[in-house]
C-alpha cells in the first residue's frame, strides 16, 4: 500500500510541475487556459525527438524540453494570447479549444496518432527496496526534481522581488498597476516560465503517463481539477490538491479497477459542490 | 407603535471585521426613518443584512413578529422587504417597461408563466405605464436602460422598488450621484410615497434627511449611536463630534 | 393616476411586437418543409443538421438566455441517444416517437440532478462541473459495456417504422421528416418560452441576478428550469441521431462534440433562437466540404475557425447576420451580444 502512496505522490507532484503555470495564469490574469497541456505535449515531444532521434542524453533533454516550450509560450503569449485577454471567459475557452485542436491535429500530422516512448536511461529503470516499498527509480527522479522545483517557485515566490510583485499582481491587478508594476510584463514572464515548466512535466511524463497527440485532451480535465480544487492564491493550494488528485488516482485504479478515473471525476464534482471556489482558495479580492 | 421591522443584536463580521455590530433597531410601521452615520460606518451591509444579500454572523431579524434571519432575499422580496441599491443595478439590456413589467409580473405570480407573450395582459400593461408615468419615464419607455442617463436610472431604481408593492422599503442613498438639478425629482418620488409603505432611508444629505424623516439612527462603526427624533439628534453633540471627527469622550 | 390610453398601447405593441412571426421566419420554415420535395437526394446531410440545429437550440438556451456556459452538454445528447437506442435494440418501446420523448424525459432528469451543480460558483466552476458531468456518463457508458456496447458503440439497433408506416431508409427521407417537424415543434415551443415572462426573468438573471433576487425572482429555480428543458432538448436530439442511423456510441458524450457545439451556437450567434439553426446549417456544410479535402485533420480546422472568430470578435463575425439582427431588432428582440446593434430607436 504504501508503494501506492508512493506512486501517488509522485504521480501527483508530476500533476503539480505540470499544473503549477496554469494556476498562475488563472489567477494572475483570470485567463482560462485550456490548451496548457499542448505546451506541455511540446515538451515531451522534444524530448522524444532530442533523445531518440538526436542521440541526447535524457537528462540533457530535460533543459531543452523546458526552454522550447517556455519559447512557444512566451511567442504565443505575445502574439496570440495578448488579444484575448480582455474578452469574456467564453471567448477565451473558445480561444484556447481551438489552440488545441490545432495543436492535436498538427502534432498528428507531423509526429504522427501513436503512442511515442522515450529512451530512459539505464539508470533509473528498476527499482529498489526500502522497507519493503518499491521504489522506482523513475518516479523517485520524478519527485526529486519536481520537489526540487515546487521548493525553488516557493522560494522564488516569497523571497524574490519578482515574487512579491507576482503575488500582488494575482492579488489584486488594479491596485499593482497603480503602484507601478509592470503587470503584463509580468505575465510575459509567467507565462512563458508556466509553460517551459508544463514542457518540463511532459518531457518527464513520457514514461509515466504516456504520450501521443491527444495528451492535451486527456489531461486537460486533471489540470483544471488541480486549478479549481487548490485554488489560485497560492502555491500550496494546487500542490496539496495535486497530491490528493495523484494519490486518489493511483489509489482508485489499483483498489476499484472497475471504475477507474470515475472516481476522480466524482470526487471533483463533489469537492466543487460543497466549497465553489476550491478546496484551497483563499477568499480573493476579486 | 407597532413595529414592523425589527432587529435583536445583529452582528455581522467579515475575517477581521465587524461591520456590524449588535445593532438592535426596531422600525415602526409607517415611519419614516432615516439610517445615517459616517463612510464606512456600515449602514449598506446593515440593509444588506435585512434583506438577505448577506447572513448575519449572529443575531435575528424579525419582520411582523416572524422569525425571517434564514429566509433566502427573493422570499423577503415577496414578504414586502424591498430596496434600492446605493450604485444602481438595473438591467442594462431590458428598457424600463420591460424592467417595470418584469417586477410587476412577478410581484403578481406569473413569473413562471412560460406561455404567455410578454405585454398580452392589458391590466398589467396599465399598472405598468402608470407606474412609469408618475416616475417620468414614459420618454425614454423603450430605450435600453444602459444608454438612459444617470438620473433616468436612478429614478427607474426606485420606481422598479415601488412596482414590487414593498411594505417596508429600504432605500440606500436614493440621490446619490444625481446630479443638483434632477434631484428634486428624486426627492419628490421619495416624498410622495405612499403613507402605509415603512421607509428607511439611508442618506448623507441632510436637507432631504432632516425634512423627511420622523425617527433618525446614527450609525457609527457598525454600532447603534445614537436615535431619536430629528430635533434630538440634530441638538445631539455627541453626533456633531463623530462627523466632524473630534476625539469622542467614552459613550 | 391613470395611464394615458395612448402609452399604453404603444407600451403593448412594443412588448408584443418582439413576439410576433417576422415573414422571414416563415420563408426559413417554409424553405426548410419545402426541401423534403424539392432536394431528396440531400436529405441525409439536411436530417444531420437538423438535429445539429435541436442541439445547438439547446445549448442557446441556456448560454445565450441564461448564461451557463457548458463545456459538457453532449452528457445530455448522448444519454438522449443511448436511451432511445436501448429502447429499440430491446424492443421496449418500438414507436420511435415514444421513444424519443421517452428520451428527453430521461434526459431532463438527468439535467435537473445536474442542475444544481451549476448554481454555484464562476465560469469557471460551471466549466469543470460541466465538462466532468460528460466525462462521468462516458465513463460509465465505457464501463458498462455490456450494456452500451462499450467503446465498440451499441450495435444490433433497429429502428421499427414510425406509426408502424414511415419505414427509416437509408436516403434520409422519412429521417428528414421526421427530424424536422420534432424541430419545428421544439422550437415554436421554445420561440413562446423566451417571449413569456418567464423568459424576460432569464434575460434579467442572466443580466444581473442582484437586482433579480431583489425583486423577487428565485436566481436558483430559474436556472434548475431552464437547464432541465435545455437537457431535454439536447436529449431529443440525441435520440433522433440515434434513431436515424440506429446506432448509438461513447463518442456522443465526448468533448469534441460539446466543443463542437459551441463553435455551430457561436458561428450563428447566441441568444435569438435561430443561431443554432444557421450555424447548424453553415457547420455542416463546412464539415462536408473540408472532410473530403482533409479527412483526417478536420479538427485542425475547426480549431482555425474558432481561433479566428474570437480573435476577429464574436460580434464582428456575426455582422454577416447583420440583415438577420437587423430585422430582429426591427421587431425589438434582444440580440445581445452585438453592440452594433443597439436599442432600437425606430418607432413600430
Amino acid at each position: 500500500m504504501l508503494t501506492i502512496l508512493f506512486d501517488g505522490i509522485a504521480y501527483g507532484m508530476l500533476l503539480f510541475v505540470l499544473a503549477s503555470g496554469l494556476s498562475v495564469t488563472l489567477g494572475l490574469m483570470n485567463f482560462v487556459n485550456l490548451a496548457h497541456g499542448s505546451f506541455a505535449m511540446a515538451g515531451g515531444y522534444v524530448t522524444v525527438v532530442v533523445v531518440n532521434r538526436l542521440g541526447f542524453p535524457f537528462f540533457a533533454s530535460l533543459p531543452i524540453a523546458f526552454l522550447v516550450s517556455a519559447v512557444i509560450g512566451f511567442l504565443f503569449e505575445r502574439t496570440l494570447y495578448v488579444h484575448v485577454y480582455r474578452k469574456s471567459h467564453l471567448d477565451q475557452v473558445l480561444f484556447t479549444i481551438g489552440l488545441v485542436f490545432m495543436s492535436v491535429a498538427a502534432v498528428d500530422y507531423v509526429m504522427g496518432s501513436s503512442q511515442v516512448f522515450v529512451q530512459v536511461p539505464d539508470s533509473l529503470h528498476g527499482k529498489f527496496d526500502v522497507f519493503g516499498i518499491g521504489i522506482g527509480r523513475y518516479r523517485l527522479l520524478i519527485i526529486v526534481i519536481c520537489g526540487l522545483l515546487t521548493v525553488a517557485l516557493q522560494f522564488i515566490l516569497s523571497y524574490t522581488r519578482f515574487g512579491s510583485r507576482l503575488r500582488a499582481a494575482v492579488d489584486d491587478s488594479r491596485v499593482a498597476r497603480g503602484l507601478g508594476i509592470n503587470v503584463n510584463q509580468i505575465f510575459a514572464v509567467t507565462f512563458a516560465f508556466g509553460s517551459g515548466l508544463a514542457g518540463l512535466g511532459g518531457a518527464l511524463g513520457v514514461e509515466i503517463l504516456g504520450l501521443d497527440p491527444t495528451f492535451p485532451l486527456k489531461f486537460m480535465i486533471y489540470f483544471l481539477i488541480v486549478v479549481t480544487v487548490g485554488g489560485t492564491s497560492s502555491i500550496t493550494g494546487p500542490f496539496l490538491a495535486s497530491l490528493l488528485l495523484g494519490i486518489s488516482d493511483v489509489a482508485g485504479k489499483y483498489y476499484v479497477p472497475t471504475l477507474g478515473a470515475f472516481v476522480i471525476y466524482t470526487i471533483m464534482i463533489g469537492i466543487l459542490i460543497w466549497r465553489p471556489q476550491g478546496l484551497f482558495a483563499r477568499p480573493s479580492s476579486r | 407603535m407597532t413595529l414592523v421591522l425589527e432587529t435583536i443584536d445583529l452582528t455581522k463580521r467579515f475575517a477581521g471585521i465587524t461591520a456590524t455590530n449588535n445593532v438592535s433597531i426596531q422600525i415602526a410601521k409607517g415611519a419614516r426613518h432615516a439610517l445615517i452615520g459616517p463612510n464606512g460606518a456600515g449602514k449598506t451591509t446593515l440593509i444588506n443584512l435585512l434583506t438577505g444579500v448577506q447572513r448575519p454572523t449572529s443575531g435575528r431579524i424579525v419582520f411582523d413578529g416572524e422569525d425571517i434571519s434564514n429566509l433566502p432575499t427573493h422570499k423577503r422580496v415577496r414578504l414586502g422587504i424591498v430596496r434600492t441599491f446605493q450604485i444602481n443595478q438595473l438591467f442594462g439590456d431590458l428598457t424600463p417597461l420591460e424592467t417595470i413589467g418584469l417586477a410587476v409580473s412577478e410581484r403578481r405570480g406569473q413569473g413562471l408563466d412560460w406561455w404567455r407573450i410578454v405585454g398580452s395582459r392589458t391590466d398589467l400593461v396599465m399598472e405598468v405605464v402608470e407606474i412609469l408615468e408618475r416616475f417620468h419615464l414614459t420618454d425614454v419607455i423603450d430605450a435600453r436602460t444602459a444608454v438612459l442617463p444617470y438620473g433616468k436610472q436612478r429614478l427607474l431604481e426606485i420606481a422598479v422598488a415601488i412596482a414590487c408593492h414593498p411594505r417596508v422599503l429600504l432605500l440606500d442613498e436614493p440621490a446619490a450621484g444625481v446630479p443638483e438639478d434632477e434631484r428634486h425629482e428624486i426627492i419628490a418620488a421619495v416624498a410622495a410615497l405612499p403613507t402605509d409603505v415603512t421607509v428607511l432611508l439611508i442618506e448623507h444629505d441632510m436637507d432631504i434627511v432632516f425634512s423627511f424623516a420622523d425617527h433618525i439612527s446614527v450609525l457609527v462603526n457598525g454600532a447603534l449611536f445614537v436615535e431619536g427624533s430629528p430635533e434630538e439628534v440634530a441638538g445631539d453633540p455627541r453626533v456633531k463630534a463623530v462627523y466632524l471627527g473630534e476625539e469622542l469622550v467614552d459613550v | 393616476m391613470i395611464a394615458s390610453r395612448s402609452t399604453i398601447l404603444s407600451a403593448t405593441e412594443w412588448l408584443s411586437a418582439r413576439a410576433r412571426w417576422h415573414p422571414l421566419e416563415f420563408v426559413f420554415w417554409i424553405v426548410a418543409f419545402a426541401a423534403i420535395y424539392l432536394v431528396p437526394d440531400r436529405h441525409l446531410i439536411l436530417t444531420e443538421i437538423a438535429w445539429l440545429g435541436l442541439f445547438a437550440l439547446s445549448l442557446d438556451l441556456i448560454l445565450g438566455y441564461a448564461g451557463i456556459i457548458s463545456l459538457g452538454h453532449a452528457a445530455f445528447f448522448g444519454f438522449g441517444a443511448y436511451t432511445a437506442a436501448l429502447l429499440a435494440k430491446y424492443e421496449i418501446i418500438n414507436e420511435p416517437v415514444v421513444a424519443m420523448l421517452i428520451a428527453g424525459v430521461a434526459a431532463m432528469m438527468l439535467g435537473f440532478v445536474t442542475s444544481f451543480l451549476v448554481l454555484r460558483g464562476s465560469d469557471l466552476t460551471r466549466l469543470m462541473v460541466t465538462l466532468g458531468v460528460a466525462l462521468v456518463l462516458r465513463e460509465l457508458a465505457n464501463r458498462y459495456g455490456w450494456l452500451t456496447g462499450g467503446a465498440d458503440g451499441l450495435q444490433g439497433v433497429t429502428i421499427q417504422p414510425l406509426f408502424g408506416i414511415f419505414r427509416f431508409d437509408m436516403f434520409g427521407h422519412t429521417g428528414y421528416t421526421y427530424c424536422l417537424t420534432v424541430l419545428f415543434i421544439l422550437f415554436v415551443i421554445a420561440r413562446r418560452l423566451v417571449n413569456s415572462p418567464f423568459g424576460l426573468s432569464l434575460l434579467s438573471v442572466k443580466g444581473n441576478p442582484l437586482r433579480a433576487s431583489a425583486i423577487g425572482i428565485s436566481v436558483d429555480a430559474r436556472l434548475v428550469a431552464i437547464y432541465t428543458v435545455a437537457a431535454g432538448y439536447a436529449g431529443i436530439a440525441g435520440a433522433l441521431l440515434a434513431q436515424t442511423t440506429a446506432f448509438a456510441s461513447l463518442e456522443m458524450f465526448s468533448f469534441d462534440r460539446s466543443a463542437d457545439l459551441l463553435l455551430v451556437l457561436i458561428i450563428g450567434g447566441t441568444g435569438y433562437l435561430y443561431g443554432g439553426l444557421i450555424g447548424a446549417i453553415i457547420f455542416k456544410f463546412m464539415q462536408d466540404y473540408l472532410s473530403v479535402l482533409t479527412p483526417q485533420y478536420w479538427p485542425f480546422w475547426i480549431g482555425l475557425v474558432l481561433v479566428a472568430i474570437v480573435l476577429i470578435g464574436r460580434d464582428r463575425i456575426s455582422c454577416w447576420t447583420t440583415p438577420i439582427r437587423r430585422v430582429a431588432a426591427r421587431m425589438n428582440w434582444r440580440t445581445l451580444g452585438s453592440p452594433q446593434v443597439a436599442a432600437p430607436t425606430e418607432g413600430p
